[in-house]
């Protein structure tokens, strides 16, 4: 109980709310960067997963880079990003690009497999149909393939929407702010109730953007997929490097 | 192509899916489907059907040979525009589960700029056209449909452009037999008021001599065992792998083609009631018959009187005749007609109008008549 008072107080202490270490500050630093560096993976990682999955193409080297996301801990990409940026721009210490690269490597394997997968799993009887009534490879793409893989297609995408929220506080690692900061902080100062206060607010948004996209696959997905005893999006083809991730 | 049935024609066509040498899966084939007419590709499986009706649309191209469709070379039109002006039905129905019944028949129409009010008129008149309720059927999604629904549907999306042309690859292959019976009639009706160009897929040769204006026989590789009216081929199958493709029963097979009104009708020997016996029977010996009609007031048949039964001078009475003669409408098959009349004592059928009137009888020999004379007098 004590120890939820002192939290409590910690985040009503008004010194928290200003000057350079404030939490708006923070949480604007972690969702800025949460933000960017997924809407950077989506936008490199959705078209390498259309072109694989509508072509057939390259499924090879969409198992080997989800084998690489799956070898590399969030805590390596931090590692191997850092000096590729600090050796690009020969400047030690600027915090966001690391992080950034750290974040969008993360990011991008569960939105390349999610998508092959989910777009492998369309039934090729639908394909024949799109193409015989005369749609370009195109409009089959957007108009049949993608719609009818979307539930797994989103899937991916929220797998890596939250593990960027859940990772975006080792930024602070390589002075890249963010909650994270607080938890350094914290560690260092022996104060658990700055760690813990922080630990919550990362839960919270990470909670947040799981149900974000819920919403989002409810209101974006067709109601006739979601129907019982459509099995066309429910059971996406294994991947020889495991299976997708498939919404609970 | 813009007329409302075009004329396909198939010269020399083959398609060998392996390197040269292996054998191909059709093999020159040479075909001409007329202008509103039902042509089933029907033979046993893997002859070839599918890929000889996925190289008229292109989504097969063939090896050699050339498809004409109104005479243009479909290798010289782009693909996306010849597809679009041919309606597609494949095996699997293939509905787009994300889309709505009018989404689904609205496709091809959109993907070629209809008007939205255009758009949604054809939806509403298609779904008529295939007896689903637009009300009730419009905004369903194809999991909430029945198989025999679904497969509507997909006839509407095929035929929601208007094309002059369709290919139908087993479009009822997947419903139980007594739907498939009704799919088979609504499209047959539909066809009598539409009259498109059709190409119709089965391996079923009931359902190909249901359903053709032609029948063409394909055998393993794709090679032409005969091409033909439903009624010739049942009448001089063209080889033996034909005659055991079309079954033992070819003869009965050909009845179901026939109708009574293409038979000779002739007339029998009548009688009244309340008219003498001595009549009838001067009437029964000038024939040289048996039997003679009862009929009453208005020409309604009461049944056969046998002239053994004939004897004396009263009038004759209703009481005198064997009822139970099956009585005959001109549009009844033959085969119905003669399992009628061997399931009756007299073996001849009366043939009644709408009105129950007589129009004459036929007997058994007709029929036989009808299975030993060559083609094309049947139908
Ligand atoms: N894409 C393909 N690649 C190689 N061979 C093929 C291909 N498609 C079909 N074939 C072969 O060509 C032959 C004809 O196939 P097709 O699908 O046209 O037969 P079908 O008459 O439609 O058979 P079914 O009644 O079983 O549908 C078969 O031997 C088949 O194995
Ligand atoms: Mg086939």
């Amino acid at each position: 109980m004590d120890f939820l008072a002192q939290v409590l107080a910690w985040f009503t202490d008004p010194a928290n709310w200003t000057g350079n270490n404030a939490i708006p500050l923070r949480l604007w630093q972690h969702l800025s960067l949460s933000v960017v560096s997924l809407a950077v993976g989506v936008a490199i990682a959705l078209p390498i997963g259309l072109y694989i999955g509508h072509t057939g193409r390259g499924a090879r080297f969409a198992v080997a880079v989800s084998n690489i996301g799956r070898a590399v801990p969030s805590l390596g990409w931090l590692g191997i990003a850092y000096p590729i940026s600090t050796g690009l721009f020969q400047r030690a210490g600027i915090g966001f690009l690391p992080a950034f690269i750290g974040l969008v490597a993360l990011a991008i394997p569960p939105i390349v497999t999610n998508t092959y997968a989910g777009l492998r799993a369309v039934d090729d009887e639908l394909r024949e149909a799109a193409r015989g009534m005369g749609m370009h490879e195109l409009q089959l793409l957007m108009r049949v393939e993608v719609p009818v893989a979307l539930t797994v297609i989103l899937a991916g995408i929220r797998v890596s929407a939250v593990a960027v929220v859940a990772t975006a506080p080792l930024a602070a690692l390589v002075g890249g702010g963010t909650l994270g900061a607080y938890i350094l902080q914290g560690l260092a100062l022996s104060d658990e109730v700055r760690v813990f206060a922080a630990a919550v607010m990362v839960a919270l948004l990470a909670i947040l953007t799981e149900l974000a996209f819920a919403w989002l696959q409810r209101r974006a997905v067709s109601p006739g997929l979601a129907a019982a005893g459509d099995a066309s999006w429910v059971e996406p083809p294994q991947l020889p490097a495991g299976p997708a991730i498939v919404p609970s | 192509m813009t007329s409302s049935a075009a004329v396909v024609t198939l010269d020399h066509v083959s398609k060998r899916y392996g390197p040269a040498g292996t054998p191909p899966a059709v093999s020159d084939l040479s075909l001409t489907i007329p202008a509103g007419e039902i042509v089933v590709l029907v033979g046993p499986s893997g002859c070839g059907k599918t890929t000889t009706m996925k190289m008229i649309n292109r989504l097969i191209e063939p090896t050699t040979g050339r498809i004409t469709i109104d005479g243009e070379d479909v290798m010289r039109l782009p693909a996306v525009e010849l597809r679009r002006r041919i309606g597609y039905v494949i095996q699997q129905v293939g509905l787009f589960p994300h889309l709505t019944v009018a989404e689904n028949v609205a496709v091809v129409p959109r993907l070629l700029r209809w008007p939205e009010t255009r758009v949604r008129d054809r939806v509403e008149e298609l779904l008529d056209l295939v007896r689903l309720d637009p009300a009730t059927y419009r905004d369903r999604y194809p999991s909430a449909l029945s198989g025999g629904e679904r497969q509507r549907v997909g006839v509407a999306r095929a035929l929601a452009a208007d094309p002059p042309l369709m290919l139908m690859d087993e479009p009822f292959g997947a419903v139980d037999p007594i739907l498939r019976d009704r799919l088979q009639n609504e499209f047959l009706r539909l066809q009598a008021q539409v009259r498109k160009t059709i190409v119709f897929v089965t391996h079923d040769v009931d359902e190909a001599i249901k359903m053709a204006d032609r029948i063409a026989i394909l055998q393993r590789g794709g090679i032409l065992a005969q091409y033909d009216t439903p009624d010739a081929i049942l009448a001089e199958p063209a080889s033996e792998f034909v005659s055991r493709f079309v079954g033992a029963d070819r003869g009965l097979k050909r009845l179901s083609l026939g109708r009574v009104r293409d038979l000779a009708l002739t007339s029998p020997t009548t009688a009244r009631v309340g008219e003498a016996r001595a009549d009838v029977r001067r009437r029964l010996d000038e024939a040289g018959a048996e039997y003679a009609l009862l009929l009453d007031e208005s020409d309604k048949p009461i049944g056969w009187i046998e002239r053994r039964d004939l004897s004396g001078d009263d009038g004759v009475t209703p009481d005198d005749a064997t009822p139970g003669s099956p009585t005959l409408q001109p549009e009844s098959t033959l085969r119905d007609a003669l399992s009628a009349m061997l399931g009756s004592s007299v073996q001849l059928g009366v043939v009644v109008d709408e009105a129950e009137r007589v129009l004459g009888v036929v007997s058994v020999d007709a029929i036989s008549e009808v299975l030993r004379a060559p083609a094309a007098t049947v139908r």
